[in-house]
């Protein structure tokens, strides 16, 4: 918790020093965001029937996407990580008290929540302001608001944990490009990046519900909105915390294979 | 343009002695735009039409804006990385050279890795010409160059308006990428779908909507004046303000000195 802290602490007065770079995420989330409310005005104009849930629920959905882009974007690699293990500086990592594995986590969960804290107050802020059914809806009770932000933070966990496969995958592959695109592009979809799963055909949803994807935004996303609840959400918690320790643990372990054919050479 | 033909050839031989990872690159760019088209497959199945387009009509849409995108980082990449050519002062470099700035910035990156999306792009097409119930008579097929063809050029500005900002900055400023990414993102659909104010902005200020949305009208029949056929060559006015930026970024320049 404390070396989480102090890295939370190095990334977060780093992200200040870069206040432009913050504006312009900003701006391109608040656009965002609001192009892909009114694309759903627009499905929604066609045949509001078909919708899977309320327009404003769906609107939620993408504020709150577009606020905690940070903490589940498939795709925000760390290029330091790639670079320690392609260039042989993780032998300094390997020095150090602390296992390789937790080292990255913890940088990884600090960097993206500094990332997120600084992000996601304006765009929760304006986002609730705006007219009714475009806007941000409050969750119906305290104790959604619990829930959401429990699934919120197992969710950034599963997603973290998901995400270090692909680290170590470097090990293996020495070029980071290809597998860690396919991997990202992937994991956006399925969990739900681009089009939320209630949109998608019934086959593939039933089938995602089971997959560590559904455990990654989908889950506190949809808890908020009042989409998942009761023995449903009961049964989607359980499953979150199942993939969360099945990936911890094959990450561990992997790594710990990876890191024995590393040979550290001197010099 | 022999010159550009010399570089051109050096640049796909050194890729193809990476054959490998360029089919690998190649291959997961495919991929990856592919979920794009997977969420407007799923958004049609389950809605059927939007704003009376059916699924081949947005496919169509969808490539259009898809090939002019992905033929305009292949060919004006260079811009896009301006920020580390002024910051490792390969620019000053080119400023000495008795070539045009403008030329030897284009020339000095063609990024055929790009080719994954123009590929998707090409494959869409292959499935919604026909399938988009569209009669191609030679006016069409015009018509559809012709947003092909102008779309690349207003996205190519929109690359230039992002590496003129870099002469004032250094570093590049990615609010741009607003219109670039977004443009090809939101530009799935035709831009009516998000309403009156979103379509001005796309016609009057980032004219994306002229070489996307009004010619494509008149290519579903939707609309039978055949003006629309030369609104793309309108959004090419919009090179002029790209055009003139570049200038006042190229006098305000002044070395890093790296």
């Amino acid at each position: 918790m404390k070396k989480y802290l102090s890295f939370f602490r190095i990334r977060f007065l780093n992200s200040l020093q870069y206040r432009a770079a913050a504006y312009a995420g900003m701006a391109t989330q608040f656009f965002w965001g609001g192009m892909l409310v009114l694309m759903y005005r627009a499905f929604y104009r066609a045949d509001a029937a078909a919708f899977p849930m309320a327009f404003q629920q769906t609107a939620s959905y993408v504020w709150l996407q577009q606020a905690f882009l940070w903490l589940f974007m498939t795709w925000g690699y760390d290029n330091e990580i790639f670079a320690q293990i392609t260039q042989g500086t993780i032998a300094y990592e390997l020095a150090r008290p602390i296992p390789v594995y937790s080292m990255w986590f913890l940088k990884q969960a600090a960097n993206r929540s500094a990332g997120a804290f600084l992000r996601c107050i304006p765009v929760l802020t304006v986002s609730f302001l705006l007219p009714k059914p475009y806007g941000l809806m409050l969750p119906d009770s305290i104790q959604t608001l619990l829930l959401f932000l429990m699934t919120l933070v197992l969710g950034f966990f599963t997603m973290l944990a998901f995400q270090m496969l692909a680290y170590i995958l470097v090990f293996y592959t020495m070029s980071p490009s290809g597998v860690r695109m396919v991997m990202a592009t992937a994991g956006e979809f399925l969990s739900g990046g681009l089009i939320p799963i209630p949109f998608m055909p019934q086959k593939m949803q039933d089938i995602l519900t089971l997959t560590p994807f559904a455990a990654m935004q989908n889950l506190p996303l949809r808890v908020y909105i009042g989409d998942i609840a009761g023995g449903e959400l009961a049964n989607a918690v359980i499953l979150q915390l199942f993939w969360l320790a099945a990936l911890l643990f094959v990450g561990n372990l992997w790594i710990r294979r990876a890191l024995r054919r590393v040979v550290v050479q001197g010099g | 343009m022999r010159l550009y033909f010399r570089y051109f050839a050096i640049y796909l031989r050194g890729l193809m002695e990476y054959r490998a990872s360029f089919v690998m690159t190649l291959l997961s760019q495919f991929v990856s735009s592919f979920t794009g088209v997977l969420a407007v497959y799923f958004m049609m199945e389950r809605f059927h039409t939007v704003e009376g387009f059916t699924f081949p009509q947005v496919l169509l849409c969808f490539a259009t804006v898809l090939m002019a995108f992905s033929l305009a980082e292949c060919f004006f990449r260079g811009f896009d990385t301006f920020s580390s050519m002024l910051g490792n002062g390969q620019f000053d470099r080119m400023l000495v050279r008795p070539r045009g700035i403008v030329f030897q910035v284009v020339a000095s990156r063609v990024d055929l890795s790009r080719l994954g999306r123009l590929l998707q792009a090409v494959v869409i097409f292959c499935y919604a010409l026909p399938a988009s119930g569209v009669s191609w008579t030679p006016d069409k097929v015009l018509t559809l160059v012709l947003m092909v063809v102008c779309g690349m050029l207003v996205f190519s500005g929109l690359f230039i308006i992002y590496a003129s900002i870099c002469f004032f900055t250094i570093q590049g400023l990615e609010f741009i990428n607003i219109f670039t990414d977004g443009g090809r993102e939101f530009g799935q659909y035709p831009f009516v779908i998000y309403g009156k104010e979103v379509l001005r902005f796309f016609t009057y200020i980032v004219p994306l909507a002229l070489f996307q949305y009004y010619p494509f009208l008149y290519l579903i029949g939707r609309s039978r004046w055949r003006g629309y056929m030369l609104f793309p060559l309108l959004s090419l006015l919009f090179l002029i303000p790209c055009a003139v930026l570049w200038r006042v970024g190229l006098r305000h320049y002044r070395s890093t000195g790296s």
